[in-house]
């Protein structure tokens, strides 16, 4: 896992030509930690910080109340303390599958101001896009089944870092 | 019986021992702080810590009931919890209707289950209802198919008051279980003080309220708290003062001899407030009657923190809306 962050890491530098103008966006829960490591990455390699903030989406999904059992997403706080008018946003989350997370964290997104740029980073792309949304950095492409799932676990919010595939008990 | 989290701002859920933390509300209506478990305070609360984060944002909006309607019925006057809430459903993206009594056919002899059912044919998701007799509420939830939230019924309760004065306490104090806060003022009248006192004792707080023999009403210390009519009791080693007004629409006959007299042995003043912990806060569900429950030193003093409950009531609102149309277990279970 953290060999692919540090070959992400290079790609955005390489991409952007730099890291001035950019900021990194983590997408709550796993997205935060992932673009921390990233930041840390970034500074490595270019010797200078990038703004780092978190993103919680919760209030721009498209499933509030169209599932009746279950708990109901708790809603965590966005902290974005600098502004991303002409920046280039790249944007983290762990797992990429339907896009609709990503729909929701762009439309957020531009309730902040408006980007030059927003570029995606996901660890792990399992396919089954139900929305026209691509990475432009990936850690790994994981080919599933949907009625698998996977789980990205983090040492900051679980306690060490794996990826988990299981297969669906339904 | 609670712990608390020790951050003032921070928005890590309450730790309350042995239950786990509530993930949805249980009722699919707010009529009162009774039907909720500490829980679900806690749940509120937290959920209202992330909405806060809304009102500093360059777009105060976010999309979450977009499509959804919720009228504000008020049948008594209100600038704050009017206000209060229509800001909350536009910062929620839903579609709002003022119903204000003097313009409605309430006027003309509508009673109140057919102006709800009237307004109901024109399927609204929730009904924000203020009026002046208790249980009002609980009469509309049971006529109607929309989500009833309480917004102040007679001198039952105002849930969302409770809940914001709660939010305010938590972000200065960090916690609410093991802090003394001392109500002062109209006790017999005030639904705020019902709210509150059920909400505070739940999680934890000693609650001294103070009054006017004349204004504290029988049986009150039933709900756990210490009353007290000497102020200085109530006051002493505080950690929160909330004063209340005095209601003088719903006196009938005469509950002390004049108001300076009600100041004088009632009011709050610089010197009664220093009684209080260092760090104590004011608070003031509003609308106050500076010179009578409150002195205007006090009210605008460094230590009042009146306004801000205004500010928190808005991400409170937004929490309770949120959560409702989220959908609650008795409706996932019908």
């Amino acid at each position: 896992m953290s060999r692919s962050l540090v070959r992400i890491a290079h790609e955005i530098v390489e991409r952007n030509r730099g890291v001035d103008d950019l900021a990194i966006v983590g997408i709550r829960e796993r997205g935060v930690p992932l673009a921390r490591r990233i930041s840390a990455e970034l500074e490595r390699i270019a010797g200078k910080g990038v703004p780092t903030g978190a993103l919680d989406i919760t209030l721009y999904r498209d499933d509030l109340m169209r599932q009746a059992v279950g708990p109901q997403p708790l809603v965590r706080s966005t902290d974005i303390l600098f502004d991303i008018d002409n920046r280039v946003i790249v944007l983290v989350d762990d797992v990429l599958y339907t896009g609709r997370t990503i729909r929701a964290a762009l439309d957020a997104l531009i309730d902040f101001g408006r980007p030059r740029a927003i570029q995606l980073v996901v660890l792990v792309d399992r396919g089954h896009r139900e929305l026209p949304i691509k990475a432009d950095y990936v850690g790994k492409n994981v080919p599933t089944s949907r009625r698998e799932s996977i789980q990205v676990r983090l040492q900051e919010v679980d306690g060490h870092d794996e990826v988990v595939i299981q297969p669906d008990e339904q | 019986m609670t712990k608390s989290s020790s951050s003032p701002t921070s928005s890590e859920p309450v730790v309350v021992a042995d239950a786990p933390p509530a993930t949805r509300l249980k009722h699919r209506h707010l009529l009162g702080i009774a039907d909720l478990t500490p829980e679900e305070i806690v749940l509120i609360l937290d959920t209202a810590e992330a909405m806060q984060e809304i009102a500093h944002r360059p777009i105060k909006k976010v999309p979450t009931l977009r499509g959804r309607t919720v009228v504000n019925l008020f049948f008594e006057p209100s600038t704050r919890t009017r206000t209060s809430f229509e800001v909350a459903e536009k910062r929620l993206s839903a579609d709002t209707l003022n119903v204000a009594i003097a313009t409605s056919s309430v006027v003309k002899g509508e009673t109140l289950v057919d102006t709800a059912l009237n307004l109901e044919a024109m399927s609204p998701d929730m009904i924000v209802l203020r009026h002046a007799s208790s249980g009002a509420c609980h009469l509309l939830s049971r006529v109607c198919r929309s989500k009833i939230i309480n917004a102040g019924d007679g001198m039952h309760e105002h849930p969302t008051q409770a809940l914001l004065d709660a939010f305010t306490i938590r972000r200065h104090k960090g916690r609410l279980g093991g802090l003394k806060v001392a109500i002062l003022g109209d006790l017999l009248h005030s639904r705020v003080l019902r709210s509150n006192v059920l909400l505070l004792t739940r999680l934890g707080a000693e609650v001294w309220v103070c009054g006017p023999p004349t204004l504290v009403p029988p049986g009150i210390e039933r709900l756990g708290v210490k009353v007290t009519s000497v102020v200085e009791d109530a006051v002493r080693d505080a950690d929160v003062i909330m004063m209340l007004r005095i209601q003088l629409e719903r006196m009938q006959g005469a509950f002390f001899p004049s108001l300076r007299e009600y100041f004088n042995v009632f009011g709050m003043t610089e010197a009664r407030v220093r009684l209080a912990r260092p760090d104590a806060i004011i608070m003031h569900p509003g609308p106050m009657n500076r010179g009578v429950e409150i002195a205007s030193e006090v009210a605008d003093g460094p230590f009042s923190v009146i306004l801000e409950q205004v500010a928190n009531g808005v991400a409170v609102r937004m929490a309770v809306l949120y959560l409702l149309a989220g959908g609650a277990e008795d409706e996932a279970a019908a």
